[in-house]
This record gives structure tokens, C-alpha cells and sequence, in this order.
């Protein structure tokens, strides 16, 4: 279960609204490589991972990446408030706002609604955590791509924050393999597969 | 302290415990790593007592004792007044 804790992991403070930034950003909410399915990846992953430190890992940073939905989530918010119509239609922001108006909801840069499409939950431990360390890397090359299209200090400075923990997590899911990896045979990591073949089959 | 920069000392205290949670996580016995956990623990939960007593709840029970529900009052996280 979760609790929720009334504050943001890092703050969002935008002075000055702009609805062309909040329609790139708002791809690290709903898009292909954003922070909603990371949560929902890791957090799935996590049921057939054989190793406590890495049901652990999965569980920790799934819910961390919950804080970064919310902070992309406040990002977006703040940079679309109090638009005028004529700000809305001069921004780019008119195909966002005659679904949506200024709600949040998450979809891609490009518009796509949010699918589950782009994750995967393998059930395969290797497999699942070399995901996880490219989903990081995809998540942090999509920060860097934002931090060359907006130019705002207050945006920029919550979005390296973001970018930074793609950095350590990344990190950290690379010591989750090498954790899975001193568990098999060092001769053929690949024998079996430890989230299957050593499951006790059910009898009777 | 004013209510903003308690808050930032929270979230400070807690991205550095977040840290070292998910260090630990790959390196459970790692001494120094628990004892450093030890010891911001104290001194966020010494803070988040200081905001909840002074400024409203971090977490919705922190605010049952209350006369109002202040679990509801503006406000909230994402707002550029609470930031």
C-alpha cells in the first residue's frame, strides 16, 4: 500500500506560464519513455523477482518515480494556467485544449494517449532489469532533448533534477543485475530462468 | 523557520534518506551507509514534527487531533504557493 506525503519531492515554482513547453514536457507524463510507465514497469516487474534486494529496488524506485509523475504533473500545470485564448491558439496549445482544456491528462508530445505499449514485464530477471536500464537511459536522453528545446530557468532546474535521477537509478538497477548474476551460474547465466524454473510446482 | 524553507529542509532530508534507501537497497550491510541513514531520519522527523505542529500535516493523520480536518486547507503540492 501507499501513502500519500502533501509535498513534492523537489519544488516546481514557475513564474512565467508557456504552453509550448508544457507541450513537450508533458511527453514525460504520458509519452513512450515517461515517468508513468516507469512506475507501472518497475512496480509490475516486481511480483516474480526471486531476490529481496531487488523486489526492494523495484518497489523503491516504482514508487519514486510516483514523485516524478506528480512533479512533471506540476510542471504542467503551472505552465499552462491563466492562458488567454489568444495565448492558447499562438502556443501550439489549441489541440491539447479542445480535449482537455487545461486538465491534466497523459499523452506523448506528439498526442498519443498513454499505453502501456512501450513497457514490458517479462518475467525473466536479467531480461526485466537490462529493460530498466535502458528505459533510464531513454528517460534521461528525452531530459536532455527537453533541456535543449526550453530555455526557462525555473523549467530547467526542475527537469535536471528529474534528469539526475535517471543517472542514479540506472546505477543502481545495474548493481540489481550483478545481484541476479552472483545468484546463477556464472558459467551460463542463461541456463534457467530464476522468476520460472525454480518455482516448486503446485501438486494435487 | 518560515514555512517554506521547513519544507525545503523536509524534502532536502528526504531526497538524501531516498538516496541512501535505494543504496541500500543493493548493499544492505554497508555500516556506513545505515548509520547515515540513522541519522537524517532523526533530523527529518525532528523537522516534519516543527511543520506539522506549525504549518498543517505532511501525511492526513498528522491532522485527526485537530477542531478542522487540516488535511484539506490550500495549499497543495503543486500549487506555486506551496513551492
Amino acid at each position: 500500500m501507499w501513502t500519500y506525503e502533501k509535498k513534492l519531492q523537489y519544488p516546481v515554482n514557475i513564474k512565467t506560464p508557456d504552453a509550448k513547453a508544457a507541450n513537450i514536457i508533458i511527453t514525460q507524463l504520458g509519452g513512450p519513455d515517461g515517468e508513468l510507465g516507469a512506475s507501472l514497469r518497475y512496480l509490475s516487474q516486481r511480483y516474480t523477482m526471486p531476490y529481496g534486494q531487488v523486489k526492494g529496488l523495484l518497489t523503491d524506485i516504482g514508487t519514486e518515480e510516483l514523485a516524478h509523475v506528480e512533479m512533471i504533473s506540476a510542471i504542467v500545470y503551472q505552465l499552462t494556467r491563466n492562458l488567454s485564448i489568444d495565448q492558447i491558439k499562438d502556443q501550439g496549445f489549441d489541440a491539447y485544449f479542445v480535449d482537455h482544456t487545461s486538465g491534466i491528462y497523459p499523452v506523448s508530445a506528439s498526442g498519443v494517449p498513454f499505453s502501456v505499449s512501450p513497457i514490458q514485464s517479462k518475467g525473466d530477471a536479467i531480461t526485466d532489469l537490462v529493460e530498466d536500464m535502458a528505459a533510464e537511459q531513454k528517460a534521461r536522453t528525452t531530459y536532455d532533448n527537453i533541456l535543449r528545446l526550453v530555455d526557462d530557468p525555473d523549467v530547467k532546474d526542475a527537469i535536471r533534477f528529474l534528469r539526475e535521477r535517471e543517472i542514479v537509478h540506472f546505477q543502481r538497477f545495474g548493481e540489481g543485475l550483478r545481484i541476479v548474476q552472483d545468484n546463477l551460474d556464472a558459467k551460463n547465466f542463461y541456463a534457467m530462468n530464476p522468476e520460472f524454473d525454480l518455482m516448486k510446482p503446485c501438486l494435487g | 523557520m518560515t514555512m517554506k524553507n521547513l519544507m525545503l529542509a523536509i524534502q532536502m532530508y528526504d531526497f538524501y534518506l531516498n538516496d541512501i534507501k535505494l543504496f541500500l537497497d543493493t548493499h544492505p550491510t554497508d555500516k556506513e551507509a545505515l548509520a547515515t541513514y540513522k541519522k537524517y531520519k532523526h533530523l527529518r522527523d525532528n523537522a516534519v514534527s516543527e511543520y506539522v505542529q506549525n504549518w498543517g500535516p505532511i501525511v492526513a493523520n498528522n491532522s485527526v487531533n485537530a477542531e478542522k480536518f487540516s488535511w484539506v486547507n490550500n495549499p497543495w503540492p503543486w500549487e506555486r504557493s506551496a513551492n
